[in-house]
């Protein structure tokens, strides 16, 4: 009990002194906010990623490309095999035929509004069953792309970041033109990066008169998935590989996510031994300036314990200060900042919206709890180890 | 002070050596020291020659190179770490030249500090801050930050919180080395009524042959040594 009291008032009474050194005491806060900010807001960029590639990756959807290919741009299925496919067991129907979209995938220039240079933008052909395949595509503004007619609907994200694709103007893909009659949304999937257009059109126009590259299907249900795996996978006519729709994007994110993980942790590593020192530093000078009051207290029968104590208290305080104020800095700039990048699997550009998720600001303000916690430590240490006589010296 | 005096302080054949850098520093040799309760003892000698050092070994701040320090019943050299702390809670009170206050404290937190030591309650421990705050004639000041206050209201703070636990033994270095003649002579005639009408056993480190005339004796340390006359 009566150390306890110790404890905590000679840490009290260490905070109240704060204010005397205010300024090193901000330097190290600040420092640690900024490691906090930069950590977070990479890992924010990585989440933003992971969750646009698969946010829109329903069970119930499963898609189909030739076996050994790693993505779209790489596989290559006949008419004849799309057939087959939608018509395997599992997959649902409805009034029109089995619910299947057998899908081009090709990648064209248009100049972004940032920059005004050419990017990659993918250009998907699909079916008129793609819509209730998907099941999450909702048209913004304008309407569906007409049959067997030169035209395209745009993904939100894609309208944001390129030039020339509002409803009513066209692009230019290989001799003609084609005009932008839609603005569609994808629950802010991977969909919403893409240009969409009928594939029966895109086929003659990129000479690829009779092949595909993928198949969407929508199963009757998410555990119809194995039986239509199976089905396709023995069929001796066929060679594909078949794979829920979710599994197919976690994959496709899997490197970049990793990529940007890697590169965010690397950098606030680097910084967070930086303001580590700066702790450290901070907490030395703190100690050495008040070692005579230090001494005073420990002449006047208070432990080496609390002293030690007092300066941790102090240090984890600001740490804690330091990495909310971080925290909730890149919280409020990058919560649903909204960017593009590249997606090696495919080259072609993904824009997403940056995710602070709170567990993200969790492990962040921890991560700055433990530098607090390391850079008191060996101050506190030097501290409760000075002589007390040495101390009362000090002027 | 006719009653036969117990020795409160008893140091024997104490040495205090530092080292600094390959050299050793021989600041006591050999130092021999009585001190009676209710004495009121004044230590003189020129800087530098060890006044400070010994009446760190005696309030358990510093331990000696060889021979023995005992306060009473206990032979404080022998103590850890820990239990010297508490012994000095609970039986030194140490006024120091420079007054040693804490900034962030007022007057009043300052002087209940060691209270926090000790095990009593809060409404305890107002009364006592109350009383030594009385007994210094500071009342008015109770309030007040260190930094408001002048050097002789900061010292009487300082005694305050020495004697606010009543402790077994007052141990003062230089505790008018920074004040004015005037003030200084107030708070020695506050030692000195500490002394004669409460009792308080003091042993105070001075320069000043005004302080030490105070005193109801003086040693003189030099060279190591104790002795009863001044050698100059
Ligand atoms: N911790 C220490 N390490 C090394 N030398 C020390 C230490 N403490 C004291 N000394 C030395 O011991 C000698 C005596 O110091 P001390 O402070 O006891 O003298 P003093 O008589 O109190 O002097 P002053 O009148 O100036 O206060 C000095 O030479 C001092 O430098
Ligand atoms: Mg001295």
């Amino acid at each position: 009990m009566l150390s306890l009291i110790q404890l905590f008032s000679v840490a009290w009474y260490n905070l109240r002194s704060l204010p005397e050194r205010k300024a090193a005491a901000l330097t190290a806060a600040v420092g640690i906010a900024g490691v906090v900010g930069v950590l977070v807001g990479v890992l924010a960029i990585a989440e933003g990623f992971r969750r646009t590639m698969t946010v829109s990756g329903s069970p119930e959807v499963a898609v189909v490309l030739r076996s050994g290919s790693d993505g779209e741009m790489t596989s290559g299925l006949e008419r004849d095999a799309t057939r087959t496919i939608g018509d395997a067991p599992g997959v649902a129907r409805n009034g029109a035929g089995p619910l299947s979209s057998a899908e081009l995938f090709v990648i064209i220039n248009l100049p972004k509004r940032s920059t005004g240079t050419d990017a990659n933008v993918p250009l998907r052909g699909v079916e008129q069953g793609a819509f209730d395949v998907r099941g999450n595509i909702k048209m913004e503004a304008g309407r569906r792309f007409a049959t067997g007619r030169n035209e395209v609907i745009v993904g939100a994200g894609a309208a944001r970041s390129f030039a020339g694709l509002e409803i009513g103007k066209s692009i230019k893909v290989g001799q003609n033109d084609w005009q932008v009659v839609g603005i569609f949304t994808a629950d802010g999937g991977l969909a919403e990066s893409e240009i969409w257009t009928d594939t029966a059109v895109l086929q003659p126009a990129y000479h690829r008169n009779n092949s595909f590259q993928s198949v969407y299907v929508r199963l009757t249900s998410a555990s119809a998935f194995p039986q239509f795996k199976d089905t396709l996978t023995t069929d001796p006519k066929l060679n594909v590989k078949v794979m829920r729709l979710s599994d197919f994007y976690e994959e496709q994110s899997n490197a970049v996510t990793k990529f940007i993980t890697t590169i965010g942790v690397f950098i606030a590593s680097l910084m967070g031994l930086g303001a580590l020192f700066g702790a450290l530093n901070t907490m030395y000078s703190a100690v050495a300036g008040r070692s005579r009051e230090i001494a005073t207290l420990r002449a006047l029968g208070f432990g080496a314990g609390p002293v030690v104590f007092s300066v941790l208290v102090e240090s984890v305080l600001l740490s804690i200060l330091g990495g909310g104020l971080g925290a909730a800095a890149a919280y409020l700039l990058f919560d649903g900042y909204r960017a593009s990048t590249i997606n090696w699997q495919s080259f072609s550009q993904v824009t997403f919206a940056f995710q602070v998720p709170p567990l993200l600001l969790a492990k962040a303000i921890a991560g700055a709890t433990l530098i607090g916690l390391l850079g008191g430590l060996f101050p506190a240490l030097r501290a409760a180890r000075q002589p007390i006589a040495a101390g009362l010296r000090e002027s | 002070m006719s009653a036969p005096a117990q020795p409160l302080v008893s140091i024997r054949d104490v040495t205090r050596t530092f080292t600094r850098g390959s050299e050793n520093v021989h600041v006591l040799t050999g130092i021999e020291l009585l001190v009676n309760d209710g004495e009121f003892l004044a230590l003189m000698g020129p800087s530098g020659s060890g006044k400070s050092t010994l009446l760190n070994l005696i309030g358990g701040l510093d331990r000696p190179t060889a021979g023995s320090v005992a306060i009473g019943e206990e032979r404080v050299d022998k103590l850890s770490d820990r239990q010297l702390a508490a012994w000095r809670a609970r039986h030194i009170g140490f006024v120091f030249q420079f007054y040693n206050l804490l900034p962030a404290l007022n007057a009043e937190r300052n002087v209940e500090l060691p209270l926090l030591l000790t095990g009593l309650n809060k409404a305890a421990r107002r009364r006592h801050v109350a009383a030594a705050f009385e007994a210094v004639g500071l009342t008015h000041r109770a309030k007040h930050f260190p930094r408001t206050l002048s050097g002789g209201e900061q010292q009487r703070v300082g005694i305050a919180r020495a004697i606010v636990t009543d402790p077994t033994l007052l141990l003062c270095d230089e505790p008018t080395g920074d004040l004015d003649r005037k003030s200084g002579d107030e708070i020695l005639s506050l030692l000195q009524s500490l002394n004669r009408e409460h009792g308080k056993t003091i042993i105070m480190v001075t320069h000043d042959p005004h302080a030490s005339a105070r005193a109801s004796r003086t040693v003189y340390l030099d060279k190591g040594q104790l002795s009863t006359t001044p050698t100059t």
